[in-house]
């Protein structure tokens, strides 16, 4: 409980400073909101007074940091100057695309992921190597660049899959057809990565000396690969699959413009393009505030997995 | 001398005698030296514009007159591949130099003065994990505006931390060694014994680490000039080559974006993999 506590509140200090640090990256950015809104037309000083009093951009940095962190924790993100439209409505229409990528790029990661890697560990000889090889060239390929491939090759000219669009409000048939080349793209290079951490920890397991004495006890096969082989190899597994999952919502942004989704990051991308800051702040705090608690929650299901790390994890 | 012991020592010594002996090694090492030929002898020997391209000559296949074959403006392609492999290594050189640079200033510096000067850096690079690489790169574009030299340095102050974490730790276990201490007793400047006696000890960590960075930061780079951030139209680059191939790729002409996305895929492969001969993935401080 105390080392849950301490991890918390070192996770609140970091997430405080990185939206200080957000906030204020962005309130040095040259271009002032103002000028955006008025897009070079010719307007009076008064008209330009009342839009830096509607939107407070008078008040002191401190202030205004500390107002936006205020109603960002209520929900409240402040307008979108590109279309006038609450951000925090504009976040919610979009979630849904951006957590069914990411959530199905997860599945995909842990079941091809740690599936191939621990085929590949058990049956040492060609399959071995064929995974080994593709784990090698699949972690080199760029996520968009997969995308590109995928869409030209099942979408364009195979017609398996739309080439367009997030499937939303369609269902959950059209979700997963629509999302599936996405959330391969974005995958890949992790799927590569944690089957060959797979295949190495099973490799290591398997000739470990609590498996060779059960071995020698007699054992059979089939009990100690899942019993003693795959549970232990599952440890290192468990952090680097984290550690990717975490990273999946921040990077998902690459993917979704590939595909044209109306993910957040695909908005992300369109505001930063437009300077409409009010929702890059927005969508980046989210992406930190996801990275940084998907991260906590893996150290935690670490510790659970091994007890070795709540002794230890005091210091 | 026990047999395990022996072992491990010829073991180690067949590891350092032929880290790039194996076929696949050399494999790796080839290509490299083809890409690094490409990017130094290509533009010499090629007679064409790398940006400029007659419209009547779009989409030509591969010939004698144009080796590759055109783009959709009519541009050859391998003038741009040669051209643009200078600019993609070159950008994943500099954010690769720049991350040894701040990461192992960071290290050294929390390692030699310790105690609240550590505390701080740590906390800091605490920070600066908190922050995915590539979201720390979209809004150093957001502030600072679009640009490959925006990009290099975002990308070198997101990747530092992992560098400075691996470099800390190796250096923090060299510091408390008796020959240090008794260096430092005799009055040798902190400096000369960071540069003398820490840094040389840190070196393969920090080679290895730069291998595999270099990937990583060709991916990413790649990445946000296909975003529109990075490097600029119509600089030649092999992340931009495959974005601006995209709407080629689809109408059936792939050669722009395939040929830009191979020379990635393999450049990046090859390095990680010669990294991994030289120290694991784990040395660079990545999972």
């Amino acid at each position: 409980m105390k080392y849950i506590a301490k991890r918390l509140l070192a996770l609140a200090g970091i997430l405080l400073a990185s939206s200080f640090a957000v906030f204020g990256g962005l309130y040095l950015a040259p271009g002032s909101p103002e000028q955006f809104l008025v897009q070079g037309r010719t307007v009076s000083a008064e008209v330009l007074a009342s839009i830096r009093e509607q939107y407070n951009l008078d008040d002191p940095f401190l202030t205004r940091y500390v107002s936006w962190v205020g109603n960002a924790l209520q929900g409240n993100f402040g307008q979108s100057l590109a279309n006038r439209q609450e951000v925090a409505d504009l976040l919610a229409n979009r979630l849904p695309t951006t957590l069914w990528l990411t959530g199905l790029a997860a599945v995909l990661i842990i079941v091809l992921g740690v599936g191939l890697g621990t085929v590949a560990g058990l049956r040492p000889g060609a399959l071995d190597n064929i995974i080994l090889f593709a784990s090698n060239l699949g972690f080199a390929v760029p996520t968009f660049f997969a995308g590109l491939l995928l869409m030209s090759l099942f979408s364009v000219q195979l017609g398996w899959f739309p080439v367009f669009g997030s499937g939303s409000g369609e269902g959950i048939a059209s979700r997963l057809t629509h999302l599936t080349l996405p959330a391969l793209a974005l995958a890949l290079p992790s799927i590569a990565v944690v089957a060959r951490i797979t295949r190495t920890a099973v490799r290591e397991e398997r000739q470990s000396e609590h498996a060779q004495t059960a071995r020698s006890r007699g054992v059979p096969e089939r009990v100690l690969i899942p019993r003693h082989v795959i549970r232990n190899a599952l440890l290192p597994v468990t952090t680097v699959s984290g550690v990717h999952i975490a990273g999946l919502l921040a990077g998902a942004f690459v993917v979704e413009s590939v595909f044209t989704l109306d993910g957040i990051g695909a908005l992300l991308v369109t505001s930063i393009q437009q300077k409409d800051f009010a929702v890059v702040q927005a969508v980046a705090l989210i992406m930190v505030v996801a990275f940084g608690v998907i991260n906590l929650l893996v150290d935690l299901l670490y510790a659970v997995i091994d007890p070795r790390v709540r002794v230890g994890g005091a210091s | 001398m026990s047999a395990p012991a022996l072992n491990l020592r010829k073991e180690r010594r067949r590891h350092s005698g032929g880290v790039f002996s194996g076929p696949l090694a050399r494999i790796c090492l080839g290509w490299l030296a083809f890409v690094l030929l490409l990017a130094v002898l290509g533009p010499l020997i090629s007679p064409f514009d790398a940006t400029e391209g007659n419209i009547v000559d779009r989409y030509l296949s591969p010939g004698a007159e144009h080796w590759l074959g055109t783009d959709q403006a009519g541009r050859d392609l391998f003038t741009r591949l040669a051209v643009g492999a200078r600019s993609t290594i070159l950008a994943a050189l500099a954010v690769a130099a720049l991350t040894v640079l701040i990461g192992g200033t960071l290290a050294l510096v929390a390692v030699w003065f310790g105690g609240r000067v550590d505390g701080a850096i740590t906390r800091f690079l605490d920070f600066l994990f908190a922050f995915p690489n590539l979201l720390l790169a979209v809004l150093a574009v957001a502030v600072f505006g679009a640009g490959v030299e925006t990009a290099v340095v975002a990308l070198a102050i997101g990747f530092s931390p992992y560098t400075a974490r691996v470099i800390r730790s190796v250096a923090l276990r060299e510091r408390n060694l008796p020959y240090v201490k008794s260096a430092e007793l005799q009055g040798i400047s902190g400096l000369v014994i960071t540069f003398r006696h820490l840094l040389p000890n840190v070196k393969q960590q920090i080679l290895t680490g730069a291998s595999i960075n270099f990937g990583y930061a060709m991916i990413d780079l790649a990445a946000l000039s296909y975003l529109g951030f990075g490097v600029q139209p119509p600089d030649a680059d092999w992340g931009l080559m495959i974005s601006s191939g995209q709407a080629s790729l689809l109408a059936g002409y792939p050669q722009e974006s395939i040929y830009a996305g191979a020379c990635i895929v393999l450049t990046v492969a090859a390095l990680g993999y010669l990294g991994e001969q030289l120290g694991g993935r784990r040395a660079a401080g990545r999972a």
